[in-house]
């Protein structure tokens, strides 16, 4: 098979990379799972009068300090992604491993925020309101330890020299997932903690 | 992210923004408004970030019409399936 062959397979006739196409589709179904969720918490909040004030129960300094550690490895990981495609292979390593980091952050402050709840007595268990909240923000925590794995190995493998300014497919489609996980909590930050 | 056929955008401003939006949104909690208006001013900064991020993050701005309707195509359903069970409900909306 020629290389115009090769190329234009991965192309196809809607001219889109089949491996950003097959992404999207999955994103697509991501964003159906996680608004199958969120309509669920609106209706569940909805049909319920005594609804608590979020603030009394929640940390929100914290988590408003998460979200921005969240939108910052967002930021360092397209500081990565342009950084490979202008060969500057040191820039690309550190913007991907402070993606790793900051995802990594995240993730710590979160199981901390679980503990301090868990500790004061709020619970899954507790009431509707508790429910929601650790289901929500638990499937994000899900994807975001996802997320976090991704990148890692798309790390090590620009370590190992895998990606230069023609070939750096890799960085896109896991950074696609992972702008798409910062998406997410934008919209859950609003929604669960300040709402 | 897509394969460069255009001028990158900068990302240090739309990070910028993304982190002023989050101060006004934390701060806009406390405002002397009603709190139908909070909730509408709060939902429309999120959707302003949550747009920042598609359009200039992930590239949405500048791929293919077709990726924009796919990634969207599902929240149409969502939101028609959220209005639906509201309404069996009988929720006052």
């Amino acid at each position: 098979m020629s290389q115009s062959a090769v190329s234009n397979h991965d192309y196809g006739r809607l001219g889109i990379e089949s491996r950003k196409l097959g992404m999207w589709v999955f994103l697509a179904s991501e964003v159906m799972f996680f608004t199958g969720l969120i309509g669920a918490y609106i209706v569940l909040r909805q049909a319920q009068p005594d609804w608590p004030d979020p603030s009394t129960v929640l940390n929100i300094p914290l988590t408003a300090l998460n979200t921005f550690i969240l939108i910052c490895s967002s930021a360092t990981l397209v500081k990565g992604f342009y950084s490979a495609k202008d060969g500057d292979t040191e820039g690309m390593q550190v913007g991907l491993f402070l993606t790793v980091l900051l995802g990594a952050l995240f993730l710590s402050i979160q199981a901390y925020e679980y503990q301090e709840l868990l500790h004061e007595g709020f619970t899954p268990s507790v009431s509707i309101f508790g429910s929601c909240f650790f289901t929500l923000t638990g499937f994000h925590g899900c994807h975001v330890l996802v997320g976090v794995i991704c990148m890692f190995v798309v790390f090590i493998k620009s370590m190992r020299g895998k990606y230069n300014p023609q070939e750096n497919r890799g960085i896109e489609i896991a950074g696609l997932y992972w702008h798409f996980v910062d998406l997410v909590w934008i919209i859950l930050f609003t929604i669960l903690y300040l709402i | 992210m897509s394969t460069e056929t255009h001028a990158r955008p900068n990302f240090v401003y739309i990070f910028l923004a993304l982190f002023v939006l989050t101060m006004i949104e934390v701060f806009c909690v406390n405002f002397p408004w009603g709190k139908k208006y909070i909730i509408l001013a709060l939902i429309f900064l999120a959707v302003m970030k949550a747009a920042l991020v598609a359009m200039f993050y992930m590239h949405l701005r500048y791929e293919k019409i077709l990726l924009t309707v796919i990634a969207l195509a599902p929240l149409i359903f969502s939101v028609v399936l959220v209005f639906m069970i509201g309404y069996d409900l009988g929720l006052p909306w």
